[in-house]
């Protein structure tokens, strides 16, 4: 009531949420999605609303923008939209008709919304100018080349490189950054009083995010207008929001200044939450502090484990100058020649035993298929990969029969994606003893015993091995694809992700419990993430990829401190820290020029064809300056 | 928030309570389980596509007529009246009897009246017409017309028969005097039958191709594709109508009978090809499937242990949906004089009586074939709906 009537008396709240609850009515019953919610955006400001998945973010979102699906109903509580510009009478957007005039009215108007996923979000039978101009055409009244005009002022505000020819480029024509700033174009032309940005950039690399926040800031200041930010990232919290709403499980925990919540957090959910993610900031030896924390009982699983023979330190994994290219079949109809794509060119990796190296790099940049090359899933064209059997490096190429099972063995992924990883259809019982049976190891009696010693080392209860898969959680479910990875007994466990499909309190546990079980069962780890502080966190060494090369690899504290190639300097610089005392340079940042190979400064510049050579800047410190070796070759001579 | 109001409005917007939530925090709440959960958990694929399945109202009551329509299939002898050639030549072409409850105001229980049958001199046809004083009580579980149950024991057992001496033709006769409900029944047992045994052989030949084009792909896959492809672009009319006609005429009905299914059977497989194949390279892609093969599992064991579970729910759904093509394109054959012949009884058959549009006209009953064909091809489409809905259970 309160936060209504200050909208209306002294028009500072664009948008206030008066103890709104939503039910959903389920064929399981009514579940309350939204319980009890307050808040309020004023004018010009961004407000962040902070969740983990199934906290209800979404489905405030949806009722202010009138988008609840028709099972959802909002039991109490009233949404009230007043528009600084008094272009509408403050209205309850919840006593509205979903599908009426009034709604569609406001809808894309007065408040739009941006969504998270920008490859589905814009139709791909449609110019970008049609999409985005069809909001002027149906609220403001205007023609067709006004309309036009219209646009391609917006897609000018949003930063198009060459705004009179987006208008005409279709979205397959955009790469993700600017099809999100597309999206960004279309929410903004009827310049609306509220800005919804739902997740806006969580499918986005690291840099095009730091673009596009910066883009929402310009945009925001230039247009005068209220943004209400969904996000489960504090990084981005940090960076963008002048208030925010902490809510878990459809009631809100806690709300202030950002200042507040970040200088002086109270609620345990709260402090919890902050303490889950990790930061550049940590010393070495300090460790998260999960939600739900889990203990490792690593007693069982310790007895009988032939350990590995190679001593600490000395290389387990040898990737060698390997090269893999995928084919393009060209359109042409009768053209049969093929042009290719480059994903991995001549990379050079070493794993040493007990390490955990971590693989970084941004979407496309081949960081997956090194892994896969290291697994024997692919064929690569050139190079090699060497694994330690304890008997000194040998080509995985040339394992036949046992020799493979026993590589199958000793190397297992973790995957990214908890859910697809294990099959619906087997019982928890089933998938942990399947290495088992096509390893041939055990008796019945001995592998149901193994199953229950690998639930208690990822701190399941054993009763949970008679249930499905889709009875657990996320962090449960990938718990359950660890425990079957560390069922044959490996020495290496290929990361593939692990957390990044998950939330921030399930990834601390996730990446503890990775700790813990190295330190347990003396394990080698590669890590491949896109995520810079998770890799910092877990790594003790880091390699960074792009586009498909190595070009810097080293320690961490080293690489993370002192960043010597510009695409690393890049990167770091982008990533948000959850800290208000760092915040994004976003001055520095330079669009998109960053992962160009062919305009990174010398001598770091990498032309098409030149291989990227590692060169030892520092000690145990490589990165890849071309230029560098053949000025050295020229001193070489030269001497 | 009171004071909050009574602030200035820039001091208001600047000024932000700082809220918390007094509740207590407990986050092991989200991992307690109810006993449904739990029941629900520990649930198999076939135990949830069933509790899904039975969700879907219309689908339930599809499956419950079919069954009612199968139980025809082993008991046609004692649930007919008569048997299918049973010739009744007193009663040419007689319209259908109705059963009453009330004889003049009194209850007597189910009976028909008996008919009065003259020849009508200007158009030479048999007239009949109820004689409402001969009440004919119908009896139950009775001995009356012979039969050989199964074509194996003799018996005479049915569970309704006419009154002693009178006669029940709940649906009329044909030209012969054969009763037409007793003809749909036993019809059933060859019109209801020939779709099961066509889409078993659909089933075999669509599994079998299909799986070899999208496990193994390559050439394989290639040829199979094309094969399907001309199969595909023939006319099926014609190709049922040229195939049945080369069934040599000297076959005993039950060859024919065979012979027409194996053709039904072979020219479907096509469809159930695609979709398993389809499916096959769909869940190849699974990571599950990956992990058992990056686990060093033999293709054998990643096929029958991560495969075939995750795509005979979907088999069974369309195979359930091509059983009523399978159904119409007997009754067909059967109607163009085709497929099956007298002495065989399936319901083309009977409506082979009504290929002439005069004869129908006079005779409306004769087209009732037509009432059981379309609930059973509606049920059956129902009911494979209902089944592809809930095949997949974790979506």
């Amino acid at each position: 009531m309160h936060y209504a009537e200050a909208g209306r008396d002294d028009n500072v709240n664009v948008l206030s949420v008066e103890g709104l609850s939503v039910d959903f009515h389920t064929a399981e019953g009514k579940v309350r999605a939204v319980d009890d919610v307050t808040f309020a955006v004023p004018e010009n400001k961004t407000v962040a609303l902070v969740g983990e998945s199934g906290s209800g973010k979404t489905v405030i979102s949806q009722t202010i923008m009138g988008l609840l699906p028709p099972s959802a109903v909002i039991s109490s509580g009233q949404v009230v939209l007043s528009d600084p510009s008094g272009e509408i009478d403050p209205v309850d957007i919840g006593s509205l008709d979903r599908k009426g005039a009034r709604m569609r009215q406001l809808r894309g108007n007065r408040v739009s919304i941006i969504f998270q996923e920008p490859m589905t979000s814009l139709s791909p039978l449609h110019t970008i100018g049609d999409q985005i101009g069809e909001a002027v055409l149906l609220h403001r009244n205007v023609g067709g080349p006004e309309a036009r005009e219209l646009t391609q002022e917006m897609l000018r505000l949003v930063r198009f490189p060459d705004p009179k020819r987006a208008l005409d480029a279709y979205p397959f024509e955009l790469s993700g950054g600017l099809r999100q700033r597309a999206m960004i174009a279309m929410a903004m032309i009827c310049h609306p009083a509220l800005l919804i940005a739902d997740e806006p950039t969580t499918a986005l690399d690291v840099t095009i995010q730091a673009e596009i926040l910066k883009l929402i800031k310009e945009v925001q200041s230039e247009l005068k207008m209220s943004v209400l930010m969904i996000t489960h990232d504090f990084g981005v919290v940090a960076n963008m929001a002048d208030e925010v709403v902490v809510i878990y499980h459809g009631r809100i925990m806690e709300r202030g200044t950002a200042q507040q919540l970040f200088s002086n957090p109270k609620h345990d959910y709260l402090k919890a939450l902050l303490n889950a993610v990790p930061s550049f900031h940590m010393d070495k030896d300090e460790r998260l502090a999960p939600i739900r924390p889990i203990e490792v009982k690593a007693d069982d699983l310790k007895q009988g484990r032939t350990e590995c023979k190679v001593a600490p330190g000395e290389p387990l994994v040898d990737v060698k100058n390997i090269t893999k290219r995928f084919g393009l079949r060209k359109s042409g109809l009768f053209s049969s020649s093929k042009s290719f794509v480059t994903a991995l060119d001549q990379v050079n990796l070493t794993i040493r035993r007990g390490e955990c190296l971590g693989l970084v790099g941004e979407s496309g940049s081949g960081k997956t298929t090194a892994a896969k090359a290291i697994l024997r899933a692919m064929e690569i064209d050139e190079g090699a990969v060497c694994y330690n059997h304890g008997d000194g490096l040998r080509d995985i190429a040339d394992l036949t029969g046992d020799d493979l099972m026993d590589y199958r063995r000793r190397v297992q992924l973790i995957f990214q994606d908890p859910f697809s990883s294990l099959n619906p259809r087997m019982t928890i019982n089933d998938v942990l003893i399947e290495p088992l049976e096509i390893h041939g190891i055990g008796t019945p009696s001995e592998r149901a015993d193994r199953a229950r010693s690998l639930m208690s080392l990822v701190g399941l209860d054993a009763r949970f091995l008679r249930r499905y898969p889709h009875s657990f959680s996320g962090g449960q479910r990938q718990r359950i694809g660890i425990a079957r990875a560390l069922a044959l007994n490996p020495e290496f466990l290929l990361c593939d992700e692990p957390t990044s499909a998950l939330d921030v309190s399930v990834q601390a546990q996730i990446l503890n419990l990775l700790q813990d079980l190295k330190r347990d069962l003396n394990l080698t780890y590669l890590f491949v993430s896109h995520n810079l502080a998770v890799v910092d966190y877990i790594a003790d060494r880091i390699a960074v990829m792009c586009r498909g090369r190595v070009v810097e690899i080293g320690e961490t504290r080293e690489i993370v401190s002192n960043p010597l190639h510009p695409y690393t300097q890049a990167l770091l610089s982008a990533v948000p820290e959850p800290d208000l005392n760092t915040p994004l340079d976003f001055a520095a940042l330079d669009e998109n020029r960053a992962s160009e190979p062919a305009s990174w400064p010398e001598p770091f510049r990498l032309e098409a064809g030149v291989a990227p050579t590692l060169i030892e800047m520092e000690p145990e410190h490589f990165v890849c300056a071309p230029g560098l070796q053949e000025a050295r070759a020229l001193e070489g001579t030269a001497a | 928030m009171t004071d909050h109001l009574d602030k200035k409005p820039e001091a208001a917007a600047h000024e932000v309570e700082h809220y918390v939530d007094p509740t207590p925090f407990n986050p092991a709440t989200t991992e307690e389980l109810s006993p449904e959960q739990e029941r629900f958990y520990q649930a198999s694929q076939w135990q949830i596509m069933w509790w899904k399945f039975k969700r879907h109202k219309l689908a339930v009551w599809s499956g419950v007529v079919l069954i009612l329509f199968y139980l025809c299939v082993p008991f046609a002898e004692v649930i007919a009246p008569y048997t299918a050639n049973t010739r009744d030549s007193q009663h040419l072409y007689a319209p259908p009897q109705s059963v009453h409850l009330f004889h003049e105001g009194q209850f007597v229980g189910p009976f028909v009246y008996g008919m009065k049958s003259e020849v009508d001199l200007n158009s030479m046809k048999w007239v009949f017409s109820e004689d409402r004083t001969d009440v004919q009580p119908i009896r139950y579980f009775c001995f009356g017309d012979e039969y050989q149950f199964w074509g194996l024991w003799d018996g005479s057992f049915h569970l309704f028969c006419p009154a002693e001496g009178g006669t029940l033709f709940l649906l009329g006769t044909d030209r012969l005097g054969r009763d037409m409900f007793s003809g749909l029944v036993y019809g059933a047992r060859l019109s209801l039958t020939v779709g099961l045994v066509g889409v078993t052989i659909s089933i075999v030949l669509g599994l079998f191709f299909g799986g070899i084009a999208g496990y193994f792909g390559g050439i394989a896959d290639n040829l199979i594709q094309r094969v399907i492809e001309i199969m595909r672009s023939l006319p099926e009319l014609p190709l049922w109508m040229a195939l049945s006609a080369a069934l040599p005429v000297t076959w005993s009905p039950v060859w024919i009978y065979f012979g027409l299914t194996i053709i039904l059977g072979l020219l479907d497989w096509p469809g159930l090809a695609r979709a398993v194949r389809s499916k096959l390279l769909s869940l190849r892609e699974e990571e599950y499937a990956k992990a058992a093969v990056l686990m060093g599992a033999k293709p054998k064991r990643v096929i029958t242990r991560h495969l075939l579970p995750g795509f005979s729910s979907h088999v069974i759904a369309s195979a359930t949906l091509s059983i009523p093509s399978m159904i119409l394109g007997e009754t067909a054959l059967s109607f163009l004089n085709l497929g099956l012949r007298r002495p065989s009884v399936s319901w083309g058959v009977l409506l082979n009586e009504a290929q002439n549009i005069s004869v129908v006209t006079v005779y409306p009953w004769l087209m009732a074939p037509v009432i059981p064909i379309i609930i059973v091809v509606l049920a059956f489409n129902f009911l494979g709906d209902g089944l592809r809905d809930a095949a997949d259970p974790y979506k």
